[in-house]
């Protein structure tokens, strides 16, 4: 997921070829209070001619308490970008003013309300608290990210490279979003020079169950990506369990192992999962 | 749209236009300054958006400088509103 | 006429004679040797313990009977640090010496102010690889009464064998000589590596005067130029400024897109089928070119492939990959840098070889013709593959030839790279402006928005395919960049010709036009 300054023409056309599954182009804090008018009407211009090559467009509009988040969402909602991002989220009742909020300029457009999906930035202690009711407040809702700069300044603590200060925050974030069957998206890593640091990090967040991570700098795109792409070994492995249980599912066979190992539900799920990244289709299998 | 006040909208950025708008005497018509780093190619294109924009805002008086650094279509078209919003007070939501 | 490219070529050309049109870039070679009559080198005689040291440059220039209507030929080693073609001109002029013929290896922004000398009558006529900033500029809007005939690095070699370039007078430049004129560029306070443009020059040029700043006790060593063939040695305070040789072309960018393009580009040698055990390589220095070092680096790292020679103009970065045993030599026409020629002074893998043995294409054979792998820029590319590495947007001059159609022309796989966009301009059009390079040598167009591959390697295509790589038509990209920019108008021509690109067997591929303004 990478993010783009809504006031730079040159990152918002070229933003597309990166390979990024997903393109945020922000009206938030990438663009200066006196420029909040212009980059709303550029990003609003760009979503219209603009190729992505199929990723994932989402725009992060200013929260609805500031002087911009209205002209925001009248402006782009009518676009219906595959998300509307919502910054500093802390409560169900924003929430529910956002979807009202969109659904009335829905209404007017005469589009339907399932279509474009929003996406919750969590960016307090407040937020984080009030996580789970959020995520799982409506259907829209279909991912949760965290917000690990604002968080840090929120919690009065420093931003720390080995992210102590905002551990528990992913680890409620995820479990939030996994207990309402929706995405976990990490935080950016601000050192774009350090390739190393942020190889780990991106580890460390895949193993906490996050689904992605924001990147700031188009350098960053393939380390995340090579980081959540299943190695081969998973993915041969992954086909053997799916084969092995197509194979004993013909056969009435409901325990098998494969390389001496039970495999089970969990395991199961585990595989399609692998596959589904490495772009396998199971059922074929 | 009546141009009210000096305003300006993007930047000296490549792919970006730097536009100036300022007001002008009611009557005097419009004064449209462009330079472009692809003049050559696209100077007469450039020309044709702005006259359009300032039709669709219905701005009939104005000073107006354009510099451009290889800006598309939808960009011009976009710093165009911008400047022309700001400088007949059209635009709310947005601190200057 | 038209040429096979379907280039309008005239069958005379005021100030450089009747053509002979491009037809193939193997057509004229496939006869074995060159048609043309190859003029006999000078051969002088000197005494024994005659001294060739003259005190300064203008005394030496006076010695070498200046005429009217004589050519001065240079190297272009020092690229934007060089310091003495200017002065040689400056020094010519005082003499009054008039319709010169400048024939540099190639000319840099440093260079701009020989636009006096082009402008009073002093330069009538240019021969270079390229020319760049004010003196393109210039040139294309009409500042010369001839065109500027522009050669490639080894297509130089064989209009100098033929007469077509006739040097009365070479300047060579050394950081290092003695008082017979053996010198190098290997070491001294102004070290910029090989001498590969101006050993042909020493050849063939009727007066040879050796320039140093660095007067080292006879004999001088290692022999890149060699005391046989000069006839007088100056030495100055400077020859020029080495740290602008490189002018920010040595670095690997950090321009997202150029790395994009670099990534994808690696991605296409490694499925291509060349990318095996032994392969050798050459890449240009700058943007996206450079970068692909990078990553092929990784991948030779990862993979466990090591490569056999690398060629061409040399970059720090080739260095690196000698010294990490990616490679086991290199061969050097031209440095890029300081630490370049320090490898070339020091490592016995790393050997300066002379434009002829690189490129030139009349000859038993040059190292172009064994490469396997080019990585080459472009500032355009056209629907039938050809490539524009001379004129810029707006028409106007300002790249070179280089060893681009040369080491396309050898290699295995030409890869092209080049963002498909730049500032508001197509790279991918329907008709370059100007062709350097034949569509029929180039297999792989590489940009960010896709990769073309050329209808005539549809097993490259297929390899790549294979490889889930982005592959597409290039009309397909040239129409989807035409729909982000949009149609842009024609730049408008005179019908004077300005410039004359010359492939390397000596035909004419294309002219440039001048531009109005």
């Amino acid at each position: 997921m990478l993010y783009i300054p809504g006031n730079n023409p040159a990152m918002l056309l070229h933003g597309g070829v990166y390979g990024a599954d997903s393109l945020l182009l922000d009206l938030e804090d990438a663009v200066a209070l006196n420029q909040k008018d212009a980059a709303r009407i550029l990003v609003r211009n760009m979503l219209k001619t603009v190729d992505y090559y199929g990723a994932e467009v989402c725009v992060r509009v200013n929260h609805l308490d500031t002087p911009f988040g209205m002209d925001d969402l009248n402006e782009i909602v009518p676009l219906q970008p595959n998300a509307i991002r919502y910054p500093k989220t802390e409560t169900i009742e924003e929430l529910d003013r956002l979807v009202q909020v969109i659904t009335e300029i829905e209404d007017r457009h005469g589009l339907p309300h399932d279509k474009m999906k929003i996406h919750i930035m969590i960016e307090t202690a407040l937020g984080v608290q009030n996580v789970f009711e959020i995520a799982k407040f409506c259907k829209r809702v279909d991912a949760i990210t965290i917000g690990g700069q604002d968080l840090t300044a929120d919690m009065n603590i420093k931003n720390t490279k080995d992210g102590a200060g905002i551990d528990l925050a992913r680890k409620m974030i995820v479990m939030a979003a996994k207990a309402n069957k929706i995405d976990a998206i990490d935080t950016v890593f601000v050192d774009v020079d350090n390739e190393e640091d942020l190889r780990i990090e991106t580890q460390y967040i895949k193993e906490l169950g996050f689904n992605g991570k924001a990147v700031i700098n188009p350098r960053q795109i393939d380390i995340v990506h090579e980081v959540f792409t299943p190695t081969e070994e998973e993915i041969r492995k992954a086909y053997r369990i799916i084969k092995e249980f197509n194979r004993n599912k013909a056969l009435g066979i409901g325990v098998f192992a494969v390389d001496g190992k039970m495999v089970d539900a969990p395991v199961l799920t585990r595989a399609n999962y692998v596959l589904e990244l490495a772009g396998v289709d199971s059922d074929a299998i | 749209m009546e141009i009210v006040k000096k305003a300006q909208a993007g930047s000296f950025e490549s792919s970006d236009v730097l536009v100036l708008i300022e007001p002008v005497e009611k009557g005097t018509g419009r004064k449209i300054e462009v330079d472009s780093a692809v003049q050559r190619q696209y100077g007469d294109q450039i020309l044709t958006i702005i006259q359009e924009s300032l039709d669709e805002y219905e701005v009939n008086d104005i000073h107006l400088v354009f510099n451009d650094k290889g800006a598309i279509d939808t960009v011009i078209k976009a710093r165009l509103e911008t400047a022309i919003k700001r400088a007949s007070n059209a635009q709310k939501g947005t601190m200057y | 006429m038209q040429n096979s490219l379907g280039r309008e070529i005239p069958e005379f050309i005021e100030g450089y004679g009747k053509t002979e049109p491009f037809s193939g870039a193997w057509t004229k070679l496939k006869k074995g040797e060159m048609s043309e009559i190859t003029i006999p080198p000078p051969n002088k005689a000197k005494l024994a313990h005659q001294t060739k040291l003259t005190p300064n440059l203008e005394e030496a220039i006076a010695k070498t009977n200046p005429h009217d209507g004589m050519t001065v030929s240079f190297h272009h080693h020092l690229r934007n640090g060089d310091g003495l073609l200017v002065k040689t001109l400056d020094i010519l002029a005082k003499m009054g010496i008039k319709n010169i013929t400048l024939a540099s290896s190639s000319l840099a922004d440093c260079h701009t102010p020989i636009l006096k000398y082009i402008a009073d009558g002093t330069i009538c006529k240019v021969w270079t690889s390229g020319m760049r900033g004010e003196i393109g500029k210039a040139v294309s809007e009409g500042a010369m009464q001839l065109p500027v005939i522009f050669h490639s690095h080894g297509g130089r070699v064989r209009a100098i064998h033929t007469g077509e370039i006739s040097i009365d007078l070479a300047i060579v430049a050394t950081s290092a000589a003695d008082e017979e004129g053996n010198g190098t560029g290997t070491f001294g306070k102004s070290a910029f590596g090989s001498m590969g443009y101006s050993i042909i020059d020493m050849r063939y040029a009727k007066q040879v005067i050796v320039v140093t700043d660095n007067l080292v006790e006879y004999p001088c060593y290692p022999l890149s130029v060699t005391q046989n063939f000069v006839d007088y040695v100056v030495v100055v305070d400077s020859i020029g400024d080495p740290t602008k040789i490189a002018s920010g072309t040595t670095r690997i960018t950090k321009s997202p897109i150029d790395l994009l393009i670099a990534k994808h580009a690696a991605d296409v040698i490694e499925h291509s089928g060349y990318f095996v055990p032994g392969f050798s390589f050459q890449l240009g220095a700058g943007g996206a070119s450079l970068a692909v070092a990078k990553f092929m680096r990784d991948k030779m790292k990862r993979q466990e492939i090591h490569g056999s020679f690398l060629l061409g103009g040399v970059t720090s970065y080739c260095i690196d990959m000698l010294n990490e045993g990616l490679f086991k030599s290199v061969f050097d026409v031209q440095s890029f840098d300081a630490m370049v020629s320090s490898s070339l002074y020091n490592n016995k893998n790393h050997i300066e070889i002379s434009a002829a043995l690189y490129a030139n294409p009349y000859n038993c054979g040059c190292m172009t013709n064994k490469l396997d792998i080019v990585v080459l820029g472009a500032l355009e590319v056209d629907v039938d593959f050809n490539v524009n590495v001379l004129t810029g947007s707006g028409g106007y001059i300002r790249g070179a030839s280089g060893g681009h159609c040369d080491t396309a022309s050898g290699a295995k796989l030409t890869v092209v790279v080049c963002p498909s966009i730049r500032g508001r301009i197509s790279t991918i059009n329907q008709r370059v402006q100007t062709v350097v390079t034949p569509g029929e040598s180039v297999d792989v167009v590489v940009t960010e928005r896709g990769i073309c591959v050329n209808p005539a390697q549809p097993e490259l295509e297929q390899n790549l395919l294979k490889a889930g790589l982005n592959v597409k038509k290039i009309e397909d990209l040239q129409q989807e960049v035409e729909n982000i920019v949009g149609k842009s108008k024609p730049v408008e021509y005179t019908d004077k010709i300005v410039g004359v690109v010359e492939y390397r067997d000596g035909t004419i591929i294309d002219v440039v036009r001048e531009i109005k303004h």
